[in-house]
């Protein structure tokens, strides 16, 4: 008996091929898309109460999409081949896209809209500022001094309209990453339709969650009053889209049930084993059910500001370790399950090693390190914010 | 040194032409493209015939194959599996120790039906994981063997997943997937593959479907074939004749 391994694996299975790193990855492009997607309320839908997150999302999604290739590309047996996705790309694999859509994202939707966003500011500091920092927001400025009322009403209208690009880009980049696991025939666990969608709602719900925790935590760190209107609409969408979600999952959980297809006894013998912990209970009951009902008793019940305040963030941390144990449990689970459906594996996560908890923890720091630098450098705070800061 | 235009263009001229002209030489005498001098991909489409009562679970081809390919200890080109059916045929009983490199240990339950069944890659026609493939790697070539580029292959393992027969593994060494060539260079001479070569009994025969004095379609016309997981609908060209139900 091979070690970790109960009934019978294809001799080439025992060995897990995509690991803690690939978890890593439809994870942070997940919180890219929700964060833009909720910057995009304000911007298209005139969600006012956002505004004060507007900002904020924009760069929290920039430093998330900035890292999200890092895992995969960690991952790979040849790093220094991966540029042949782009310039030799295989029409017919889902896998072959990633570059372009990644890069349509970061350089036509994310890059233009914030720099749209910013210009006015980059150009007062490249004008007030000195040395070093002068010369950078000089750059920035990409040679434009033109703040004139005409011309911020055209960045405006050129802002809107990459917006309205930019959400099915941000619906393209996670529903595709959705189909990258949905695609494949040979594994049951992945191969479902429901896919895309599934991980467009979660990456909804993972980004808004996200955003709402960043500004809490920024406006705790900075010492500003949080914005309860602003806190209150965004718990109200994470609770929408959460609801969403949950209902999709739980469609293609009473799906597979029903229907019990080969692959049935198998895979619920894994929920019920391997999958229990991941699955069950931190992804269903603490990372699904229990924000939910915390989120639902904000909207039926009268509750006090700080008894929100601390609903809305203790919901949305609990979120964001549901989706992640989500994530965990299509990429893990997917391979733990032998594909003659007779037996299972184990995945130990190692630690120091390339793949290992230390390269992921890494990569998790580093987006907080980068939105720590954008903010730095394009302050997303209101101006009488600043001012009083 | 002074160049005139006239001069400029004459010698570009010059140089394209000789330059076309080393090419073409170069090919002529080099080495043809394909893999042997007589050998025409296009005259051939490759497959595999099992006959599982013939097997006998020696695993005389697990080892020649890891021998003929260098293949890395504890992965598979090729692996034998022994099923163990009761009246309860849906959930078999299955082994394959070490891929079966050293055959199996004896049968000790009379009660049940046992048989071995040798797995190799498909060489499916409609491969899935040619088909995931981001850089077109993996590729099937023109005499229908399913075929992966080392220089070119990225280690993403995407085919890996994609396999619904777990024939492809990731080189611990090479940093890339590898799988069963159908011994490639082999067969390119003229040659049978390790595997058939060393199978004592006759169990699995290399097929060209597209010669018409193959023993292969009096196999597929006469026998009860089947081919592993038919509903993926991949093309597998690895015929099992008198396949088991119970079989995955």
């Amino acid at each position: 008996m091979i070690n970790g391994v109960a009934g019978y694996m294809y001799p080439n299975e025992v060995e897990l091929q995509w690991s803690l790193l690939i978890v890593l990855y439809p994870y942070i492009t997940g919180l890219v898309a929700g964060a833009f997607i909720l910057a995009s309320l304000e911007r298209v839908f005139n969600v006012v109460e956002v505004r004060p997150t507007y900002r904020l999302a924009l760069l929290t999604a920039l430093a998330f999409l900035l890292v999200a290739p890092l895992p995969l590309q960690l991952h790979l047996g040849h790093p220094e081949r991966s540029f042949e996705m782009l310039f030799t790309p295989h029409s017919t694999s889902a896998m072959a896209m990633f570059g372009f859509v990644y890069l349509w994202y970061l350089m036509v939707v994310l890059l233009v809209e914030i720099w749209l966003e910013y210009r006015a500011d980059i150009v007062h500091a490249a004008q007030t500022r000195t040395g070093a920092a002068r010369w950078i927001y000089r750059v920035l400025t990409l040679g434009s001094q033109n703040v004139s009322a005409a011309s911020r009403s055209i960045d405006d209208k050129a802002g809107y309209i990459v917006t309205l690009i930019g959400i099915p880009s941000a619906f393209l980049l996670h529903g595709y990453v959705g189909f990258i696991f949905g695609s494949v025939k040979a594994n049951p666990w992945w191969s479902t339709p429901l896919m895309p969608v599934v991980f467009l709602f979660s990456a909804m719900t993972s980004g808004i969650a996200a955003v709402l925790v960043i500004y809490a935590g920024a406006s705790l760190m900075r010492r500003t009053p949080i914005d309860m209107r602003c806190l209150d609409t965004i718990g109200k969408y994470l609770f929408y889209t959460f609801v969403i979600d949950f209902s999709l999952e739980m469609l293609d959980l009473v799906h597979r049930t029903y229907e019990a297809d080969e692959s049935f006894r198998s895979l619920d013998f894994m929920v019920h084993t391997r999958l229990f912990v991941s699955q069950i209970v931190i992804q269903i009951f603490m990372g699904t059910l229990l924000p939910i009902t915390l989120l639902a008793a904000t909207q039926v019940l009268r509750l006090s500001e700080p008894v929100r305040r601390r609903i809305y963030i203790s919901a949305s941390m609990l979120t964001l370790i549901g989706i992640f144990a989500m994530r965990w449990n299509v990429v893990i689970g997917g391979q733990l399950f032998s594909k003659s459906f007779l037996g299972y594996t184990t995945y130990k996560v190692e630690f120091a090693a390339r793949e290992g908890l230390l390269s992921a923890i890494m990569l998790m720091v580093l987006p907080f390190i980068l939105l720590f630098v954008l903010v730095k450098l394009l302050p997303p705070w209101e101006e009488h914010e600043v001012a009083e800061a | 040194m002074e160049i005139t235009r006239r001069q400029l263009l004459t010698r570009c001229t010059q140089l394209l032409v000789l330059t076309g002209t080393a090419a073409a030489a170069l090919e002529k005498n080099g080495e043809p493209p394909g893999p042997g001098g007589t050998y025409h991909m296009a005259d051939h489409w490759w497959g595999m015939m099992i006959d599982i009562e013939k097997c006998i679970g020696c695993g005389n081809c697990v080892r020649a194959c890891s021998k003929e390919n260098n293949v890395p200890e504890g992965y598979f080109r090729t692996w034998v599996e022994r099923y163990q059916v009761t009246e309860d045929w849906e959930h078999p009983k299955v082994d394959s120790p070490d891929g079966a490199i050293n055959g199996f240990p004896a049968n000790t339950d009379p009660n049940v039906k046992s048989f071995f069944v040798p797995k190799l890659c498909n060489h499916c026609a409609d491969s899935p994981c040619v088909q995931v493939c981001p850089v077109g790697a993996t590729f099937v070539s023109p005499d229908g063997v399913v075929l992966v580029d080392p220089d070119y292959c990225l280690g993403c393992r995407y085919c890996i997943q994609a396999c619904p027969y777990g024939c492809r593994y990731f080189h611990p060494e090479k940093h890339i997937a590898d799988k069963c060539t159908l011994c490639y260079h082999r067969i390119t001479q003229g040659l049978t593959t390790a595997c058939c070569e060393a199978c004592p009994t006759g169990a699995r025969r290399l097929c060209d479907l597209k010669d018409p004095k193959d023993p292969v379609h009096e196999f597929l016309r006469n026998n009860m074939v089947h081919v592993l997981k038919p509903q993926m609908a991949t093309g597998a060209k690895v015929y099992y004749n008198n396949l088991d139900g119970s079989v995955r």
